[in-house]
């Protein structure tokens, strides 16, 4: 494969403990579009993982593999090493969609009691619901329930089977700051017993509040995979730009600190950690002029490690 | 709480189909306003006014009266409605993402279609029976006991085309309410297959009718009522639609989940 090499820092390595997620070259076609590009990812038992990435970076279809709601066209996926319809049939993974996944005309209790007669052990249905904290609406109909409330009843529903995987999209949007808090303390203590998360978002701050480690996605690849500190530290460098025709990328890719180097016409940018590395090495060592260093966002981290010109180019 | 070992799990019996799922979707279905009106009260009120009045209780028609034949045909259109809108929820729970929800679980598809078949059969029951028990009740019609049972019998069991006839239009139509857009037609392919009123056969409406798919059961059901060989035209046209309904149910089902 030709991919760029994802920026690794640090976990992410097998830990000789089975894997809760496993995917090896994984790729996704659907016609000509490659929604997944190649993806290799190890997720320990007990991590809460953030997959982050703008809309279209092929979080969802990746999401959908890992359910096996779709199967990928080329590389493997395992969940605790096992297919991902054996995990689902064995009540080990569940999963929260933002929307839909509940019938209007059956009470809250109905869904419940529906949902856990199609596994061979689930929690019992009173203590779920009271968990949720939905006992009180146990026999309203779902259409007559908030947004909020169909959202407690989905969370009831992916832990009646006590699953050992989580998955999330987008967990906590429309929730207030109590509720988010409330949420993750609640997902946090479930992790601490060996589940793990993982929940897609598009929101850094989210991720890096709440994430053990962040998996940075974009057109179908991994392109930063590190713990929030880590992946700020790409955002603590800076971009050095100057105007030099037939620039060395490799030359300066190889410099310390480098963590991406752009050729647009005759300019040519570097992102850094060590700003001062390269414009030592682009006035000393090449005809480069017109020097800039400009400090860059964590926004701007993010665009830049999300962006077009962070492929690999093989299209 | 424990600390959660996955090799302990397994795997539910029977693909998840069970009873409490199909219980709960009996009661959605009698909650249900619309399917009780068309699939239960309907095709009762369309006996009482076309067929309990004292000129058809006094026709003859074979081994009983003209009631009893209008009888029988309701009775099989009451369960050719229930068995299609049955069949075709799944319409409805493909366009909520409760068809989605539920390959998260470890339900399996067949289980699923087992269910929805099941669940419209028994409405279909349902609708068989109210028919039936009001015309024994309101005693026009007229037929020997085993016509009467048998003839119930048949308009069910053969309801069972209508069945994957409601789950091909459900795959095929993600709407909430596709019974709106089924409704008419059933009514219209009543009328060709010759429900509502008899069509001469050999003619060139007889030859149409003879190719439509409730007239294959139509007959079959008012069969018991003239005794005799069924022709081999009305079970080749039963067989040919529920090859093709199950045949369209089977494909829509398997392009749905290749991504739901």
């Amino acid at each position: 494969m030709t991919t760029s090499a994802p920026e690794h820092l640090g976990s992410g390595g097998d830990a000789g403990t089975l894997a809760a997620v496993s995917l090896t070259g994984v790729t996704k076609d659907f016609g000509a579009v490659h929604a997944v590009r190649g993806i290799d990812l190890t997720i320990r038992p007990g991590e809460v993982v953030a997959f982050l990435g703008p809309n279209g970076a092929g979080k969802t279809t990746t999401i959908d593999m890992i359910l096996g709601l779709s199967a990928p066209t080329t590389g493997e996926v395992r969940v605790l090493g096992l297919e991902p319809r054996e995990a689902i049939a064995r009540g080990l993974v569940s999963a929260v969609m933002q929307t839909g996944g509940l019938l209007k005309d059956l009470t809250v209790r109905e869904t419940v009691e529906y949902t856990a007669s199609l596994f061979a052990d689930t929690r019992p249905v009173e203590e779920v619901l009271a968990n949720a904290g939905i006992t009180g609406i146990a026999d309203r109909l779902v259409q007559k329930c908030s947004g909020g409330e169909q959202q407690r009843l989905r969370f009831a529903m992916a832990l009646l089977s006590d699953p050992a995987l989580l998955l999330l999209d987008e967990p906590t949007t429309g929730m207030d700051v109590e509720g988010r808090r409330a949420f993750w303390s609640s997902i946090r203590t479930d992790a601490e017993r060996g589940r793990t998360v993982l929940f897609a978002t598009h929101y850094l701050e989210e991720a890096d509040q709440y994430a053990d480690r962040i998996v940075l996605v974009s057109h179908g690849r991994i392109v930063a995979d590190g713990t929030g500190s880590e992946i700020k530290a790409l955002a603590s460098g800076r971009t050095v730009r100057a105007t030099l025709a037939a620039a060395d990328t490799e030359a300066l890719a190889a410099l310390a600190g480098v963590d991406g180097v752009e050729v647009r016409g005759d300019s040519v940018l570097v992102h850094t950690k060590d700003s001062d590395a390269v414009a030592r090495y682009l006035l000393n060592e090449t005809d480069a002029r017109d020097l800039e260093i400009t400090a860059k966002g964590l926004e701007e981290a993010f665009i830049n490690l999300t962006g077009d010109h962070a492929e690999g180019g093989d299209q | 709480m424990s600390v959660l070992d996955p090799t302990a799990r397994r795997v539910p019996p029977l693909g998840g189909f069970n009873v409490t799922v199909l219980t709960i979707e009996l009661r959605r279905l009698l909650r249900n306003r619309r399917t009780i009106i068309f699939t239960l009260i309907m095709p009762v009120l369309l006996y009482l006014i076309i067929g309990s009045n004292a000129s058809y209780a006094n026709d003859r028609e074979g081994s009983g009266n003209v009631s009893a034949y209008i009888l029988i045909s309701m009775a099989a259109y009451g369960a050719v409605l229930a068995a299609t809108s049955g069949g075709a929820m799944v319409a409805n729970e493909r366009a909520l993402g409760w068809s989605r929800q539920l390959r998260l679980t470890p339900l399996s598809p067949v289980a699923y279609i087992l269910t929805k078949a099941l669940v419209s059969l028994l409405l279909g029951l349902a609708s068989v029976l109210a028919v039936n028990v009001v015309g024994v009740i309101n005693g026009k019609a007229e037929m020997p006991t085993h016509v009467w049972i048998a003839a119930g019998l048949i308009a069910w069991l053969g309801s069972i085309v209508f069945s994957a006839f409601g789950l091909f239009m459900g795959y095929l139509l993600p709407s909430e309410n596709v019974m709106q857009v089924l409704g008419p037609v059933l009514a219209g392919l009543a009328a060709l297959g010759g429900l509502w009123f008899p069509i001469e056969p050999g003619t060139v409406l007889g030859h149409i009718s003879a190719c439509t798919p409730i007239y294959g059961l139509a007959y079959l059901a008012r069969w018991p009522l003239y005794g005799g060989a069924p022709h081999l035209v009305w079970v080749l046209n039963l067989l040919f639609w529920l090859v093709v309904f199950v045949g369209g149910a089977a494909w829509r089902m398997s392009k749905d989940t290749a991504r739901v």
